[in-house]
């Protein structure tokens, strides 16, 4: 069974809402770098970006990580994963860099984004930002800025899509 | 995804399985040129190297491989172990599973030896050479110089050149060249033809210059001095002179053709100083990709399922 939770417009308001979160928090965007994880994360990441571009009238750094080799499912998974691009385009010591994911679940993406980040530099602090937080954490994690807490079963799914222009945005609960 | 515990061959890989090793290599390589040129997937894995021919480039480039991604690496001396007291492969074999390897990585002068240990052992077993048969992660480095260059295969010309009876190394590229559809030429002497090349899926060219003719991709070999004893070849000079890859034969390859040598190089045998060093050699790139190669090829097949 499938439930709709957010359409577009609430994800567009999720969204507007995280990005002048986040300027708010760090007071300005003069240190900050975003850093959307693979690959859920990475669109969500530019729509931030453009977001918090548009409030502020400025440029912030965006970038991507790919945490496949931090992963610790590594002999547990029944599919090897495929690697995608990690760029960070900037040199994030000293930096205020936000993490984005799509769905904050375990908290073990995070744990694997987190040392995957810090073999890149060592950021002044790291904030996370998710779409959707699920709960069922198995870590002492917690996200910064979310666009939604939903609580959910153990088993069940959420299918976010998100896409660039915003066009067909949704978020859906598939029950297990 | 890759469906063996074990890589014994490119001729046991589907294209499929060939693309994704490539794809993460890619991954590998980006780590290999950050500052910390470390990852953590193979923490408290043990790969252990048992080597029966000498090798310095392939074993050292496992090593690195192994530590980059945060194994152990350990060598399982031949020449200084009970195999020179007469032990078998097989126990030699089961001792270092015992041992608690998750990996042995086996060189061998007899071909089927991988194969034979696959069987044996139910840790990964990682062909690095036997015998004239194959020596899959070198071809696997050599694709994927190939593809950092040209992008595709399909349609792509490449000739190998010189001693393809002896060499492993041909036979795995002339495997995978084909299975990823690219065009492939033989360029030997007919003493070093390989038997039924006619299976083999590609022409054969007895001229340099004319074997050379257009194409994108130069794989030098090496020139087997060892296995040189039964008069394949009247004289090393002469060979150099019929096919070495010197600027003139180059020449008739496209302008923008790259040149590979699997390593060690005989200058002046098989390839002139000059196209070694020069613009179109990637030589020195292949042995870097090989790392990121050989990363990739330890990472997935430590996801597989046993």
């Amino acid at each position: 069974m499938s439930k709709s939770i957010l359409d577009s417009n609430d994800i567009n308001r999720a969204i507007r809402r995280m990005a002048y979160e986040i300027i708010e928090k760090n007071k300005g965007i003069g240190n900050l770098c975003l850093v959307g994880i693979q690959k859920g994360g990475v669109t969500l990441a530019n729509r931030l970006a453009s977001q918090i571009e548009l409030i502020e009238n400025g440029h912030i750094e965006v970038g991507t990580l790919d945490i496949t080799f931090y992963r610790d499912d590594l002999n547990t998974k029944s599919e090897q994963p495929v690697v995608k691009r990690t760029e960070i385009p900037c040199n994030i010591d000293d930096k205020t860099v936000v993490l984005v994911d799509d769905v904050l679940f375990t908290g073990r993406s995070i744990r694997a984004a987190m040392d995957a980040l810090i073999d890149y530099g060592r950021p002044a602090n790291i904030q996370l930002a998710v779409l959707i937080d699920r709960g069922h954490r198995e870590l002492p994690i917690r996200a910064d800025y979310a666009g939604k807490n939903i609580p959910t079963s153990f088993d069940a799914r959420i299918e976010v899509t998100l896409e660039e222009n915003g066009s067909s945005d949704s978020v859906i609960l598939v029950s297990g | 995804m890759i469906q063996s515990k074990d890589l014994l061959g490119i001729k046991e890989l589907t294209p499929e399985e060939i693309y994704l090793i490539l794809d993460t290599a890619a991954g590998f390589k980006d780590v290999l040129m950050r500052d910390i040129k470390k990852v953590p997937p193979l923490r408290g894995k043990t790969v252990v190297s048992l080597f029966f021919e000498p090798s310095t480039r392939t074993k050292t480039s496992f090593a690195l491989a192994s530590k980059r991604l945060s194994a152990d690496f350990v060598n399982f001396s031949v020449s200084t172990s009970s195999v020179v007291k007469g032990e078998s492969l097989k126990d030699t074999a089961l001792t270092i599973q015992a041992l608690g390897a998750d990996f042995v990585l086996v060189r061998h002068a007899s071909s089927g030896v991988p194969h034979l240990l696959s069987n044996i052992l139910d840790i990964s077993v990682i062909n690095a050479g036997d015998g004239a048969n194959e020596h899959p992660t070198q071809a696997l480095l050599d694709m994927f110089t190939i593809q950092s260059y040209k992008k595709k295969f399909k349609g792509l010309n490449v000739a190998i050149v010189g001693d393809i009876a002896h060499s492993r190394v041909a036979k795995s590229n002339i495997y995978a060249l084909t299975k990823l559809e690219a065009n492939v030429r033989l360029i030997c002497p007919p003493t070093l033809t390989p038997a039924e090349v006619d299976k083999l899926g590609v022409e054969v060219h007895h001229s340099l210059d004319k074997g050379l003719k257009d194409v994108d991709v130069i794989m030098a070999l090496r020139l087997q001095l060892e296995r040189q004893s039964k008069g394949f070849l009247p004289s090393l000079r002469e060979y150099f002179k019929l096919y070495g890859l010197t600027a003139d034969s180059v020449s008739h390859a496209k302008d923008d053709a790259i040149v590979m040598h699997p390593g060690p190089m005989n200058r002046g045998v098989e390839i002139a100083s000059s196209i070694a060093d020069g613009n179109q050699s990637v030589i020195l790139e292949q042995v870097t990709n090989g790392i990121a190669v050989r990363m990739a090829v330890l990472y997935l097949l430590a996801g597989v399922k046993k």
